[in-house]
């Protein structure tokens, strides 16, 4: 059975289709993909799946429950956790303290412990901070804890945010452009990351990208979609020789011909 | 390593005066040492002063109290509110009724306010707190003056006069009933609103108001319920003014609507944003300044709110962020 599967997922803004009966389906330990050009509806495939958007129709079955009509905070505790494509820090705190966010739905403590601050509390904010480092070790920048987040170079920003979505301990992580913005060589180094991140962690990975080269590398299987509909689906091979995807992205040939 | 300072402002001279002051007081090895000259102090100062200063000082720790009432509120969970006073009004009436009416224990009367607090936050929070944005100042300012014209016009809050006669409370077969009484009973009370505003304030929860503040939509996405968590906010805020509420009950004997106008809820937000929203001591000398500088000022007679204001202006031009606060330093320690 598939860790997620989306069934005719339709999005409808007023008048507008942002997405339009989208059906796929994400396997376990996979890397898959979801491309496409500006404007295509992925973000929003993304915020459905999130809880932050309500579909006009379709289902979404994630770990043989339905997302529908649940909320964001309930979805992440259920083990889906996402980034941003425009950075979402919690920017005047600490990094080490916006990692530590990822941790409040897998744990408990309220205002009866913080006050008294029982034996029970303190070991629980002891693994919260234990595990936020972890994380930030995984990313590779647990040397920057104690800044505060707005003052690191973006692409350690980037990282930040991804191990913050670490912190969830989820089962699947969507990836929302995760290259935006970064070098050659960040990006290598994110490919080799996302690579850790499914091996070492049994984390099902979902990601939009822009960069093909990328994408075309790490992905088992990619799923294009254009004006919210899926076009293609397969192998990147596949994908990348298969005529209406060149078109979707360069336009129909016949057109430029005289 | 020492704490390194992120911004300096060299435009403005004053600001930089103030920086170093503060960085003085963030300094650990300086904390406690100052910490226990004051209260050494403040435990000191009703055996030598008038009761004219003790009665400005009590006002002045309950002003600590319900300022960091509000902080809760305001400056961890990022909620504008309007209408604290009518919190406070609702634990000063409840122990005023049982107490004044029926002739209840004092002490006996603290839950049920704290309980009527914890009712009337979730009865205004619960259906505001969904929405976006600046809803709740609406409602919570409505809330206020609701709370007023309602205590003014029935009859069991003894209406526009209010209620007289109540009871003073007794602790350990002393009555309490001398300035001093009070002076050093809202002094434990604000100790005690202090530490547990640093305790929330370093916790699960705090941190999750401080996630809230900052993005709320990351905040859900990192499995934070947003709803729930704000409306925990709202109701220790509430729950805070209440007590509050019950004691200045308990020190006037008398109370009545005009305790609890717009203005109060006004006052308080003003110290809470002048001192330094989220940053605990900054809203301590919120309370401060707010309750000293009239009084300090009254040589300079009808002129003084005057120059409050301008004073108030000036500040606000120069430090939008408040006198101290939160968040200046961050330590590259370890």
């Amino acid at each position: 059975m598939a860790l997620l599967e989306i069934r005719d997922l339709t999005l409808r803004f007023g008048g507008l289709c942002a997405v339009n009966n989208l059906s796929l389906a994400i396997e376990e330990n996979s890397i898959r993909s979801l491309i496409g050009p500006n404007g295509a509806g992925k973000t929003c495939v993304f915020n459905c799946l999130t809880g932050f958007y309500k579909p006009s129709d379709g289902d979404m079955i994630f770990q043989g429950e339905s997302l529908l009509n649940k909320k964001p905070h309930l979805i992440t505790y259920k083990g889906m956790a996402r980034t941003f494509q425009n950075l979402r820090l919690f920017k005047q705190l600490s990094v080490i303290e916006n990692v530590m966010s990822g941790m409040h739905c897998r744990t408990s403590a309220g205002f009866t412990a913080a006050v008294l601050r029982t034996k029970v509390q303190q070991a629980e904010e002891r693994r919260i901070r234990d595990y936020a480092e972890e994380c930030l070790d995984f990313v590779g920048i647990l040397d920057k804890k104690n800044y505060m987040a707005k003052n690191l170079p973006y692409g350690d920003q980037r990282r930040v945010e991804w191990a913050r979505a670490l912190a969830t301990q989820p089962k699947l992580l969507l990836l929302d452009e995760p290259a935006a913005g970064l070098n050659r060589e960040e990006k290598s180094r994110l490919i080799e990351l996302i690579a850790r991140i499914r091996d070492e962690r049994k984390i099902t990975i979902f990601l939009i990208e822009h960069d093909m080269g990328l994408v075309m590398k790490i992905s088992e299987k990619i799923f294009v979609i254009d004006y919210g509909t899926k076009i293609a689906e397969g192998t990147t091979t596949e994908v990348r020789d298969n005529p209406r995807v060149i078109e979707a992205y360069l336009g129909k040939e016949e057109e430029d011909a005289v | 390593m020492a704490e390194t300072k992120l911004k300096t402002n060299v435009l403005n001279p004053f600001e930089n005066i103030i920086e170093r002051l503060f960085e003085l007081f963030d300094n650990k090895k300086l904390r406690y040492p100052v910490l226990i000259l004051t209260m050494v102090f403040l435990i000191y100062l009703p055996l030598t002063s008038s009761r004219f200063t003790q009665e400005i000082m009590t006002n002045m720790f309950f002003y600590v109290v319900v300022c960091l009432g509000l902080n809760i509120i305001v400056g961890f969970a990022g909620l504008l509110h309007l209408g604290y006073a009518a919190f406070f009004a609702v634990g000063a009436y409840v122990t005023g009724i049982m107490s004044a009416t029926y002739g209840i224990n004092f002490w006996v009367t603290l839950p049920f306010s704290i309980v009527a607090a914890i009712i009337a936050g979730l009865a205004i929070g619960a259906p505001t707190l969904r929405l976006r944005g600046d809803y709740l100042a609406i409602v919570t300012l409505g809330f206020g003056e609701i709370i007023r014209f309602t205590v003014r016009n029935i009859g069991i809050t003894g209406g526009a006069v209010g209620l007289i006669g109540i009871e003073r409370p007794v602790l350990f077969g002393v009555v309490l009933n001398q300035i001093m009484h009070f002076y050093y009973m809202f002094f434990i009370l604000a100790i005690m609103a202090i530490f547990v505003s640093y305790r929330l304030h370093d916790s699960r929860l705090g941190r999750a108001w401080q996630y809230i503040r900052e993005d709320e939509d990351a905040a859900a996405a990192m499995g934070i319920n947003v709803v729930s968590t704000r409306l925990y906010a709202f109701i220790i805020g509430s729950a805070f003014g209440a007590l509050a509420g019950s004691f200045f009950a308990a020190k006037m004997t008398a109370i009545s609507p005009d305790s609890f106008m717009f203005v109060h809820s006004v006052m308080i937000l003003l110290a809470v944003v002048l001192g330094g929203m989220g940053k605990i001591p900054g809203v301590v000398l919120g309370a401060i300044i707010v309750t000293l500088f009239p009084e300090l000022s009254r040589d300079i007679g009808q002129y003084r709110l005057i120059i409050f204001a301008a004073v108030l202006l000036v500040l606000m031009l120069y430090r939008p962020q408040g006198i101290w606060p939160e968040r200046q330093y961050i330590s590259t320690k370890k």
